[in-house]
């Protein structure tokens, strides 16, 4: 736009003095220039034109109350996201730059000096999730001698990658590296650790917040058990495995897996015969300490948190639908978390591989980008199953005399010592296939094919379609957000990407933060991402966490609304559509009143009064008509 | 001068050309990619190096059954099928000769005797078909004469009526037809 | 009584009577009306797009106009007619420049087209208008469990038209088993018959073919339903050049769903225009008629 078309309009508005064109307006030169403005010109308001306000507001704000200005009685007009950016012509996009400086001037008369406020901050913590991005976070911000509440959904902390068997590109044994953290989270002092928990309700804002866990009756008495195992030995009622992702049985009464923190078994109701019947109760029987108790009642745990981070993680795609692939049609087809339990020397078949029937595979094709990089199901690539594909490849040739077959579309091994460890998964013999699957048939065309397991394909670096018979085929499937990522936005108050995982504040530059101040994101929650990077944006989480705490205090927002009690008819209906439950209702005078410590500037109040009488400080009635007024004008 | 994936996505059908990811799912779908010169696939990548001949007067997508397999896997909504057909449309228009395949003639026929009928009489469009391959029967008479069985089964079934039937909307066709050339022609 | 325009095809009338006259035969015991659309021309078909793709979008243009002039839906039993005439549709409502240009070529026979119709297949109507729950109340003869491959072909079922899975239909299944037959699982019913590839290319469709031949047969099937006029077309008149070429000897027949529907309903095979199928159904017909005999002697 023509930006000196836009600052001579200015200097004829009304009210201005002064109006200057400046390249870099927040840099320091640009800065003192305003500064020295005020100082020269005695002037009482400023209005800086230029980018939005979430860049530079702070920034022009504190200029002025170093000349000992008000910062509020500061208004920026954003001539460049809102204007410059997504207008194509440049005559219209200075007309339109014309009418959003004038808005700006004439709404700036109305503003009114403010003062903010600091609010103390809880150093407690919530970390919601146990697995290594809530592990790590928890054990970051517990070593600085703060309380952490830690709170996990499953009756142990570890989450998927407890599941896995050795990891890329170290070929580090998870259970191995991970359960020494466990371990200490179950044993430190600052860490109060919440399993078969869920949170309930979140309430209040930065610095203060009240969260309510409920935690789920286990049917055995924490104090009491010894994590001996015997009621488990004994129970006769076996049930698919979750951690063994179906491939193995656990107990009604059980521990996830062996290592589990903490070691006190659950009751599984659906499936104790006790709780369907009446009938059996052997653990009780057999429990020297007595722990079982059948009459156990959830129980409902409040805290007060100064900070939350959130680290649920994520889930693996269900690849039913991918009809073609015959994931639960044919078998010895399987999804990556069912292979990594395979695989797994403590899973259920002690680390063979082996088919549906027993014998032992001697072709597996491994097919990438299972439900990633698809418009029909996720349009994102899940980053990691490149690198665990060829992981898988690895321990194949480890385990088993097999051949290996990898159908890629693209390899991608971006991270430290990946390109290397894709190397060496050359070099060991593994089949690099570059061409996505069309199908996994079992309808054979020639004798060879006759029982096994069919993949056809192009291969397109060859220039042929092709079929492959193979023994077992193993699918890696994406990493998705969590079925009840909806529900968990909500309770927490943040956003979640177009892909499905929660919104981080800036891509680039705020990858854990959030748009509600006090709530951090780490993890896969966020986004699929390899266990290194996980830990780093818990520790990334830990450090914004223990930065709060240190400074102890948190500058409230000083746009609050205000209630005229004169108007006030006590309806309260201000009241119910608060949504930081901000307005008490004065029981004697029979009028509503805003906390202003709770209140965060929404505005809903406003707009649902019947009666008009509530105003937001700087975003007064009075304010928004001049705005409109003068872009209108 | 345009270049050919301009050209092609300019083309109705060819819009989604440049999402391709070259993933392949398409070739190692069709049923008939063993047949092709250049199946789905290899005929996208044969467009971004701008082989325009080698394309155009290829016999590739005039194997296309217009199955729509491949449009049902593509993970990226390219839409093979209907880039077929618009690169059929594309070399119909710019008068490449097809060779090795039949399929043009026969679709030729077909449709000239939708011109003709304002419907397809079934036997009128395969006595054309066969008078344009002409050549083609004349050097193998004994496969020619093999059909003949399969022609006389038919009509004794009751399956190919040997006269056209009358179709009132036949000269209506026509001239919408003519008019829309016009229309087009001016644009 | 449900109403519809009904557009035959091509076919309906030639190579593919036998479906023209099932169809006819079964509209009112199932309370259809289908009234032809008058004066309808060839939809286009695949030849037409592929030679010049907007002219083809022209010609199937007037019958969609002479269509929405009727106010009901357009219904046709043949698949390619029907992706036809609702690909055309779709791209005339999608792109009002090329509308306009379509209408005024259409102008010329006192026509326009505002977009209001509903294009549809037969096999969706029996399946969503009538439903398998009535039809099966209609069944006057039922059909003693025989073993029917229900065979999609391609353009019934894809692209996605949200009507049925691409990769694992059901809708047809469902009318056999409404019939009181029985539904054989054909993991080939949704693959490529050659389509109109069998006239320039027969081996490669013969190829085909064969595939599915096999395929039925190996999962019992006593014959093969289809909907479309060219499947049938291919799958039973040139089975037996299926057969020269591959020295093996098929037998099986190839019926139309609305012929199998007319037998349940106890329509007579001759109104039916089962005559007119090349590979002879009678071994069918006897399992249908004499079932008890069928079985002493089978």
């Amino acid at each position: 736009m023509d930006v000196g078309e836009v600052t001579r309009f200015a200097q004829d508005l009304d009210g201005v003095v002064i109006a200057r064109d400046y390249k870099f307006m927040c840099s320091d030169p640009g800065q003192e220039l305003i500064k020295q403005d005020i100082k020269e010109l005695g002037l009482n308001r400023v209005v800086v034109a230029s980018c939005s306000p979430t860049m530079h507001e702070a920034t022009f704000r504190r200029a002025c109350q170093e000349t000992g200005i008000n910062p509020y009685l500061f208004e920026m007009a954003n001539i460049r996201e809102h204007c410059s950016w997504v207008t194509e012509d440049k005559k219209e996009a200075t007309e339109k730059a014309k009418a959003l400086v004038s808005a700006a001037v004439r709404r700036v008369y109305y503003h009114e000096p403010l003062e903010t406020r600091e609010v103390p901050i809880n150093p407690n913590t919530l970390v919601v999730g146990g697995g290594i991005a809530g592990i790590q976070a928890a054990l970051k911000i517990a070593d600085s001698e703060h309380k952490v509440y830690l709170v996990e959904q499953s009756p142990s902390i570890g989450g998927h990658m407890a599941q896995l068997d050795k990891t890329f590109p170290t070929l580090d044994c998870s259970a191995c590296i991970l359960t020494p953290k466990m371990t200490l989270v179950g044993s430190h002092p600052y860490i109060e650790l919440l399993t078969y928990s869920e949170v309930e309700e979140v309430s209040g804002y930065i610095g203060n917040f009240k969260v309510k866990i409920r935690k789920k009756a286990r049917y055995v008495d924490e104090d009491r058990c010894t994590g001996c195992g015997l009621c488990i030995t004994k129970c006769p009622w076996k049930v698919d495995s979750e951690f063994d992702a179906g491939l193995g049985k656990r107990k009604a009464i059980y521990t996830p897996f062996p290592q589990a923190v903490p070691n006190i078994p659950v009751i599984d109701t659906e499936h104790c015969a006790y709780f369907l019947k009446g009938t059996c109760r052997a653990c009780e029987k057999v429990c020297e300490a007595e722990a079982i108790d059948f009459e156990q009642q959830d129980k409902i745990v409040e805290v007060e948190v100064g900070s939350i981070i959130v680290a649920t993680g994520f889930q693996v795609f269900d690849p039913t639908p991918i009809y073609q692939y015959g994931y639960g049609r044919l078998d010895n087809v399987i999804t990556s978390l069912e292979f990594e339990r395979l695989v797994n020397s403590a899973g259920p078949t002690d680390g063979e591989i082996v088919l549906k029937d027993g014998s032992h595979p001697e072709s597996i094709a491994i097919i990438h980008c299972v439900g990633s990089r698809d418009e029909k199901y996720h349009e994102y690539c899940s980053r990691v199953c490149c690198m665990h594909s060829m992981k898988f490849a690895h321990l194949i040739k480890e385990h088993a005399e097999a051949d290996v077959y990898e159908f890629y579309i693209d390899i991608r091994s971006f991270g430290k010592g990946y390109e290397e460890f894709y190397n060496r998964i050359l070099s060991e013999g593994t089949i690099f296939i570059r061409g996505r699957p069309a199908e996994v048939t079992n309808i054979a065309e020639t004798p060879e094919e006759a029982g096994k397991l069919i993949v056809q394909f192009e291969d397109t670096l060859a220039g042929l379609q092709r079929r492959l018979p193979v023994d077992m085929v193993i699918l890696s499937c994406a990493l998705e957000a969590q079925a009840d990522a909806e529900k968990t936005a909500r309770l927490f108050n943040i956003s979640r990407s177009a892909d499905g995982f929660f919104l981080e504040k800036h891509p680039k530059l705020d990858p854990v933060a959030t748009m509600t101040d006090g709530i951090f994101i780490a993890g896969c929650c966020q986004g699929p991402k390899d266990i290194p990077d996980t830990v780093a944006q818990a520790s990334a989480a830990a450090a914004e966490v223990l930065a709060m705490i240190s400074k102890g205090r948190v500058e409230i927002e000083a746009a609050t609304a205000i209630i005229d009690e004169r108007i006030c008819t006590g309806c309260q209906a201000c009241l119910l559509v608060c949504p930081y439950s901000a307005i008490d209702f004065d029981e004697e005078k029979k009028v509503c009143r805003v906390n202003e410590a709770l209140c965060k500037g929404c505005g809903a109040c406003v707009s649902g009064c019947p009666s008009d009488a509530i105003n937001l400080k700087h975003y007064t009635n009075e304010q928004i008509v001049a705005e409109m007024e003068g872009a209108l004008v | 001068m345009e270049n050919l994936v301009e050209e092609v996505a300019a083309t109705p059908g060819g819009e989604n050309i440049r999402a391709c990811i070259q993933c392949g799912v398409c070739t190692g779908t069709c049923p008939v990619a063993g047949e092709m010169e250049y199946p789905p696939r290899k005929i996208i990548a044969l467009i971004r190096a701008e082989m325009r001949d080698e394309v155009l007067s290829s016999s590739s997508m005039w194997y296309c059954l217009s199955c729509y397999m491949c449009t049902v896997r593509c993970p990226r909504g390219v839409k093979p099928t209907e880039l077929a057909h618009a690169l059929e449309s594309l070399a119909t228009e710019h008068g490449f000769r097809i060779k090795r395949t039949r399929t043009p003639a026969m679709y030729r026929s077909f449709v000239n005797s939708i011109r003709g009928n304002g419907r397809v009489h079934e036997l009128g469009m395969m006595l054309r078909f066969y008078l344009s391959i002409m050549p083609d029967l004349l050097a193998n008479p004994l496969a020619t004469i093999k059909m003949l069985p399969l022609g006389l089964k038919l009509w004794l079934h009751k399956r190919m009526p040997l006269l056209p039937k009358k179709v009132e909307g036949k000269e209506d066709l026509s001239r919408i037809i003519q008019r829309f050339r016009e229309v087009r022609g001016a644009q | 009584m449900k109403y519809y325009t009904y557009f035959p095809g091509c076919s309906a009338e030639a190579t593919a009577i036998g479906l023209g006259l099932s169809v006819q035969a079964i509209a009112k015991p199932l309370d259809m009306e289908l009234i032809e659309l008058e004066d309808w021309t060839c939809c286009g078909s695949t030849p037409y797009g592929s030679l010049d793709e907007l002219e083809s979008i022209c010609v199937a243009a007037r019958n969609l106009a002479l269509a929405e002039k009727t106010g009901l839906d357009l219904v046709t039993p043949c698949s390619s007619c029907f992706i036809t005439l609702y690909q055309a549709d779709i791209k005339l409502k999608d792109h009002p420049q090329l509308m306009l240009q379509i209408n005024e070529a259409l102008a010329v026979a006192n026509l326009e087209y505002h977009g209001n119709l509903r294009v549809r297949h037969l096999t969706e109507v029996l399946v969503n208008d009538i439903t398998p729950e009535v039809i099966t109340t209609k069944v006057k003869r039922p059909l003693n469990g025989l073993k029917v491959a229900p065979y999609y072909g391609c353009q019934l079922v894809r692209p996605d038209y949200g009507f049925d899975n691409p990769e694992f239909p059901q809708s047809l299944d469902r009318l056999v088993e409404c019939l009181g037959a029985e539904a054989v699982p054909f993991p080939l019913k949704n693959r490529c018959c050659g389509g109109s590839l069998i006239i320039p290319e027969e081996d490669l469709a013969l190829g085909l073919l064969r595939k599915l031949l096999d395929n039925a047969l190996e999962n019992g099937a006593q014959c093969i339903v289809t909907p479309c006029p060219l499947c049938q077309t291919n799958l039973d008149a040139y089975q037996s050049r299926v057969n020269s070429k591959f020295k093996t000897h098929y037998h099986l027949p190839v019926l139309f769903i609305t012929q199998l529907i007319g037998l349940a309903l106890g329509i007579d095979p001759e109104s039916l225009g089962l005559n007119t199928n090349l590979v002879s159904p009678s071994e069918v017909l006897d399992y249908i008629y004499n079932y008890i005999n069928y079985i002493t002697t089978h």
